[in-house]
Order: structure tokens, then C-alpha cells, then sequence
């Protein structure tokens, strides 16, 4: 290796290992013709800007208000939800899960991260890593107090493991008092945690 | 695993936390739409890098995992050897020192010059 370069020069420009390789592979896709990096950043500002829970909670909105969108939700949730424009680029299918008096719905994916990126976009940090993924099988209620979410005890908790092929949505309960409340009123009531079933939707102010 | 974080939408949090770990992401759902791999062989493969047991428990090396298990598959699948992302690897790491403070960093600037591979 030569080092014929002015010594007093600013080795300002570091690239992390991790980003050096990233390039690599991308210099490598980019020369073989299997990835254009146009595409590639035009999926980042997707998930960075476009996608996210907002869009779930226009889903549970609707649901809340309309029953014959929330049967449909109940039937077919994947044709359901893309019919508000939310479409899985990964061909997985969709199936809603919703809360009632008797049951609370949560969802992991104790495999890796799987998740409903249409609806949710990209999981929250915690949501990928070790301890929720092996607790929320084992020990769903120690989890959701955690998350400050204690249910009656004769309320039955079901967890749902997620896949490559199957995302869930949990379809929270509509909060009492959000009577006469329009589609976009309540989708703000409608948190992220809520569709991933470690939270409640919110109460109307 | 950290309890109260919904305070607001991923809409206004930040998705990742190095621009690294978006390139990683998003060559990865590019190259699936390409057809190089099934959406299963990628959860398959991201699965078992997350199970390790050196995985942190706060999930900060989340991508880590994710960057390792996008090569091993497309090493498996013969789109690029590991020794071919060493080099450019390498080579990308020579040509961000080589170049000032300021300025984009390209792969033409490594003193090495002509490319691996």
C-alpha cells in the first residue's frame, strides 16, 4: 500500500465499515445492471417520507365508521386495504385482527422483523429486537405492562406471529366519547402502538 | 425494550439512523422486485442473523444484521462474492480518505486506482 500523500492533509472523509461495504455492494449491483440507484433512492424516500402509521390509521378510521368497510376489513384485508392505496410490494397478505371486549390482539414476529410496511411503515426499534420478539409469545401481558397497558383479567390476550407470506393489523377498539367524530378526527386517535396492539387507541380530548 | 414511544407517527420520527442502513433497505426490497430473491429466502436469511445470541437487546444493531444478511444471500446466489465486497469495500474506504473534506466522496478517487474485480 503507497502512502505518498501529504501527511498534514485532513482525513475528514470516513466511511464507516458498514457504509464501505454498502457502497461495495451497490457498486457491485450497479456495474452487474441489477440495481439503479435511482430506484433505490426513490424507495427510501418512500419509506422515509411517504409511508407510515398514518396510513393504518385512516384504515381503523374507516373501520370504526363505516361497517361495511370493517366487514370487508374482516373478510379480505388485504383487498380492503389496498383499496385505500396501500399496497405490499413484498406479496404478502393482509389480515386484520380486531380488538373486542373479550379479546386484545398483539402481533410480533418472533422470526426476524416482519411487519406491515403499508400500513405502518418500518417497525420501531424495539419491535425488531430480542426481548420483545421472544417475550411477547411467552409472557404477552408482562410486555403490554411494560408498554403501561394493564387489561382485566378475564380479558383474553392473543398474539399473532407474523411471516413473510402474513402481516397482521390490530384493529383497536373505538374509544367511548368519540361519538360524531368524522374519518379524520378519529384516525388521530389511532396511535401506532394501538395497530401493533401495545397500546390503546387514544381518548377524544 | 423501550415502553412509551408513541408519542407521535414514524412519519416525524426518523426511520433510520445512518444513511447506510436506508441504501441497505431499500437495495434490498429493489433487488427482491427484481426477482433475485423471494420475499421468504430474505426473511429466512434475515432471521438467521437476528436469532445470534451477540444480537443487542436494544436492537441498535438491527441493520448490522440486516447488511450481513443481504451479502451472505447474494453470495449464495452468486451476485456478489464476498472477496469482490472486500475489495470495493476497501477500495471505497482508500478513495473517502483521499478525498477532502467537502467533496463527494467517489470511488474513482482511490489512490489505488483501477478497481477490483
Amino acid at each position: 500500500m503507497s502512502h505518498d500523500h501529504d501527511h498534514h492533509h485532513h482525513h475528514d472523509n470516513e466511511l464507516d465499515p458498514f457504509a464501505a461495504r454498502v457502497r461495495a455492494l451497490e457498486t457491485i449491483l450497479t456495474q452487474k445492471g441489477l440495481i439503479d440507484p435511482a430506484a433505490v433512492d426513490a424507495i427510501v424516500d418512500t419509506y422515509e417520507t411517504k409511508v407510515g402509521p398514518r396510513n393504518g390509521a385512516k384504515v381503523v378510521a374507516k373501520a370504526w365508521s363505516d361497517p361495511a368497510y370493517a366487514d370487508w376489513l374482516k373478510r379480505d384485508a388485504t383487498a380492503a386495504i389496498a383499496s385505500l392505496g396501500f399496497v405490499g410490494r413484498q406479496g404478502e397478505h393482509m389480515q386484520a385482527v380486531f380488538n373486542t371486549p373479550d379479546t386484545h390482539n398483539m402481533i410480533v414476529c418472533t422470526l426476524c422483523s416482519c411487519y406491515p410496511w403499508p400500513v405502518l411503515g418500518l417497525p420501531p426499534v424495539w419491535y425488531k429486537a430480542p426481548p420483545y420478539r421472544s417475550r411477547a409469545v411467552i409472557d404477552p401481558r408482562g410486555v403490554l405492562a411494560e408498554f403501561g397497558v394493564t387489561l382485566p383479567a378475564d380479558m383474553k390476550v392473543r398474539v399473532w406471529d407474523s411471516t413473510a407470506e402474513l402481516r397482521y393489523l390490530v384493529v383497536p377498539m373505538r374509544p367511548e366519547g368519540a361519538d360524531g367524530l368524522g374519518e379524520d378526527q378519529l384516525a388521530e386517535l389511532v396511535t401506532r402502538d394501538s395497530m401493533i396492539g401495545t397500546g390503546l387507541a387514544r381518548q377524544p380530548a | 425494550m423501550s415502553r412509551h414511544d408513541d408519542s407521535g407517527f414514524a412519519l416525524e420520527a426518523k426511520v433510520f439512523d445512518e444513511p447506510w442502513q436506508a441504501q441497505a433497505f431499500a437495495m434490498t426490497v429493489a433487488l427482491h422486485q427484481k426477482g433475485l430473491f423471494s420475499w421468504g429466502e430474505w426473511a429466512e436469511a434475515l432471521s438467521s442473523e437476528v436469532k445470534k445470541p451477540d444480537a443487542a437487546a436494544d436492537g441498535h444493531d438491527y441493520y448490522e444484521h440486516w447488511l450481513a444478511a443481504l451479502e451472505k444471500l447474494l453470495a449464495a446466489k452468486g451476485f456478489a462474492a464476498t472477496s469482490d465486497v472486500d475489495a470495493y469495500a476497501a477500495a471505497w474506504e482508500r478513495a473517502a480518505h483521499a478525498t477532502p473534506h467537502g467533496k463527494p466522496i467517489l470511488l474513482e478517487n482511490d489512490p489505488q486506482a483501477h478497481a477490483p474485480g
